[in-house]
């Protein structure tokens, strides 16, 4: 099966419509791939005939399932390990010192399938007496509802678990099932999940302490990005950081966050109305 | 350059092994069973063994106990890789003093984050 440059124009148009993200050339080579399985459930036999159902709006669940279909949802757990060692032997820690009242609030924005808002707890639940008596509000959110069940469910596949957790963790969290490992209840009961568009408005529970917003960010065109940038400045704590994937940046994207020299991945929110900001002209 | 011993009886998962092994950058060596695995281990330590569980003539938990009692000071990191991946094999393999476990099937990116988790890569 052929797919027509027409045709993935509009496929990359919905999905770029929906969530911001841009297909990008070795996407559009998978999209095929992508969306097989979709064409087979909803017995449709051709990408033609798909477009014409989508361009004539016939069936608003059927674009839902198309934009699920060609989000890229790549995670696992522990994601380049170095920055959860940074947040959790330093950040969080020193940031612990200025909250009186022991309690952090984390968000994890893009969170797939639940991997890294389950690192997170994991890895604060590993050190109890540093965190006796803390309580942590732990949301993870994404567009993609599909995602969401799953974070929800927290059930995930041998390939999935090994790919990122230690046995020690592996065994400690989750029990096995037939089919993979189930995380158990504790850890379960740490994290909230909620569909959401990061290209609307935030989650509530803020101001946020930590936010990650790791590998989603990517494939936004400049002013999306921007847009992100500033949602994300408005719930996130004055002392607060965010926290980007390997590779990303704010440098040239935004004026609203900055990096933080002694967190090597971090970036601080930047108060735009400090005289020091002003005098940047920024 | 660290150096891993692989010990495994089928040829295709140490030549698929061995593969991954050196884009990681190790020295690698074979053997086909925990026998022949213990008198390379006599000659000369590896950093990481990569280690099967069922094989002809020893397990690869005979093996690990051997070794683990062999009171060589010098001892590597055992990451055992099994078809085995029910709990019971689990705790049996860390009590034994495996330190990390991979479950077969396997990729790359699985097995560089396990050598990374018990520090040898
Ligand atoms: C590549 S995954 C990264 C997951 C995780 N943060 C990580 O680094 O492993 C990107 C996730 O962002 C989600 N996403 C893409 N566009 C989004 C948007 N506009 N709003 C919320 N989530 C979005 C996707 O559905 C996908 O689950």
């Amino acid at each position: 099966m052929e797919v027509s440059d027409s045709s993935s124009r509009i496929l990359a148009g919905l999905l770029e419509a929906r969530t911001g993200q841009q297909l990008t050339m070795s996407r559009r080579w998978r999209i095929e791939t992508a969306l097989s399985a979709l064409l087979r459930e909803r017995s449709i036999a051709t990408l033609d005939e798909l477009i014409t159902i989508l361009v004539m709006n016939k069936d608003p669940k059927l674009a839902d399932a198309v934009v699920e279909a060609l989000l890229n949802n790549e995670t696992y757990f522990f994601r380049d390990r170095a920055p959860f060692d940074m947040i959790g032997q330093r950040f969080l820690p020193e940031i612990a010192q200025r909250r009186p009242d022991k309690r952090l609030r984390i968000w994890s924005a893009g969170c797939s399938s639940g991997q890294e808002a389950y690192s997170i707890a994991m890895m604060l639940s590993a050190d109890p007496l540093r965190w006796q008596g803390w309580t942590f509000d732990i949301i993870g959110t994404d567009v993609s509802d599909a995602v969401i069940s799953k974070a929800r469910r927290a059930h995930y596949t041998q390939f999935e678990v090994q790919r990122g957790l230690g046995i020690q963790e592996t065994i400690r969290w989750f029990e096995e099932d037939e089919d993979g490992w189930q995380a158990n209840e504790k850890l379960r009961k740490m994290v909230k999940f909620e569909v959401r568009n990061i290209l609307d408005a935030p989650p509530m529970g803020g101001p946020f302490d930590l936010v990650l917003c790791r590998n989603v960010l990517l494939y936004l065109n400049n002013e999306r990005r921007r847009a992100a940038f500033e949602r994300i400045s408005t719930v996130i704590a004055p002392d607060g950081g965010l926290l980007l994937g390997a590779g990303e940046t704010v440098i040239g994207q935004t004026e609203r966050f900055a990096a933080d020299r002694g967190h090597r991945g971090l970036y601080r929110p930047v108060d735009l109305t400090s005289p020091e900001a002003k005098l940047l002209g920024t | 350059m660290k150096t891993c011993l692989i010990v495994d009886d089928s040829k295709v998962i140490r030549k698929v092994a061995r593969h991954i092994l050196e884009t990681l950058e190790f020295q690698v060596e074979e053997a086909g069973d925990g026998r022949e695995a213990l008198t390379h281990c006599e000659s000369k330590m590896p950093d990481v063994v990569l280690l099967d569980w069922n094989m002809p003539v020893m397990s690869g938990m005979e093996f690990l106990k051997l070794l683990r009692q062999s009171g060589h000071s010098d001892q590597p990191k055992v990451v055992f890789c099994t078809t085995e991946n029910d709990m019971a094999h689990i705790r049996a393999a860390l009590e034994a003093g495996a330190d990390e476990y991979v479950m077969k099937p396997f990729d790359r990116e699985t097995l560089h984050v396990k050598l990374q988790l018990v520090g040898v890569a």
